[in-house]
């Protein structure tokens, strides 16, 4: 016997019973981004130009260097999310399934690195 | 019996030109798409002079070099629009999905709101981290 009416598992799935969870996820970190963004911007942008010195001591502390991992992590999820929403629209196959697949590992390299970099320049 | 047949449904066509004119409303959407993906660009560039930074001072004289060149200006102040003008989009995308500002006349605005706003926070940008 079920206990949930079928209403209840209906409800916010659309009729596929999923993707709905991705519209959420991007959402999400949309709205992360929001309050991110525009603070990371004037941390990088004020940054890039300057002597190495000034960079290293610049990440090494705790406000830029969180900000920016985090500008990369959930930014990047975003990037391979969206990505693969644009080749699921224009791509089929294999084709598909091979485009899919570099976005979301080229976004983990990306992120990587950053964090990598971070914390080499951090500790 | 079901036929092994396979069935070749369509992918999203390309409507805008032949079939739709162009208008604010589809040309501020396909723009936020844009946008978003050309900012990989920015990303790529800016991780590289990251990583630079933290290798070596030889290394980082390469990556900066490239980075503050008229290269790098161009990817940065590309980017630095781009990701105005995705932000101002995705904010009208969260206002689309709470079911307000969807009459054509708010959304044409709308969609001036971005391609102006992004422009003028661009500058303001600049300006402010010069």
């Amino acid at each position: 016997m079920r206990y949930l009416t079928p209403r209840k598992r209906a409800e916010g799935r659309g009729a596929a019973h999923a993707g709905t969870e991705h519209h959420w996820s991007m959402t999400v970190s949309a709205v992360g981004l929001a309050f991110l963004v525009p603070v990371w911007l004037y941390v990088f942008g004020k940054t890039l130009g300057q002597p190495r010195d000034v960079v290293l001591e610049t990440f090494a502390s705790p406000f830029p260097a969180i900000l920016t991992a985090l500008v990369l992590v959930v930014g990047m999820r975003h990037f391979a999310m969206g990505a693969t929403t644009m080749i699921e629209d224009y791509a089929r196959g294999t084709t598909r399934k091979m485009l899919i697949i570099f976005v979301i590992s080229l976004s983990w390299v990306i992120a990587a690195t950053g964090l990598f970099a971070l914390a080499r320049m951090a500790l | 019996m079901a036929e092994p047949k396979r069935v070749e449904r369509p992918l999203s066509p390309f409507m805008i030109g032949p079939y739709y004119r162009p208008q604010m409303t589809s040309i501020s959407s396909i723009l936020t798409r844009i946008t978003g993906h050309a900012l990989v660009a920015g990303a790529l560039l800016g991780v590289w002079w990251l990583l630079a930074a933290a290798t070596s001072e030889a290394y980082f004289q390469t990556a900066n070099a490239v980075a503050t060149s008229w290269f790098g200006d161009l990817v940065f102040t590309g980017s630095l629009w781009a990701v105005w003008y995705h932000y101002l989009a995705g904010l009208r995308h969260l206002y689309f999905d709470a079911g307000k500002g969807l009459d054509i006349p708010t959304a044409e605005k709308l969609g001036w709101a971005c391609i102006i706003g992004s422009v003028v926070l661009t500058v303001i940008t600049i300006l402010l981290v010069q």
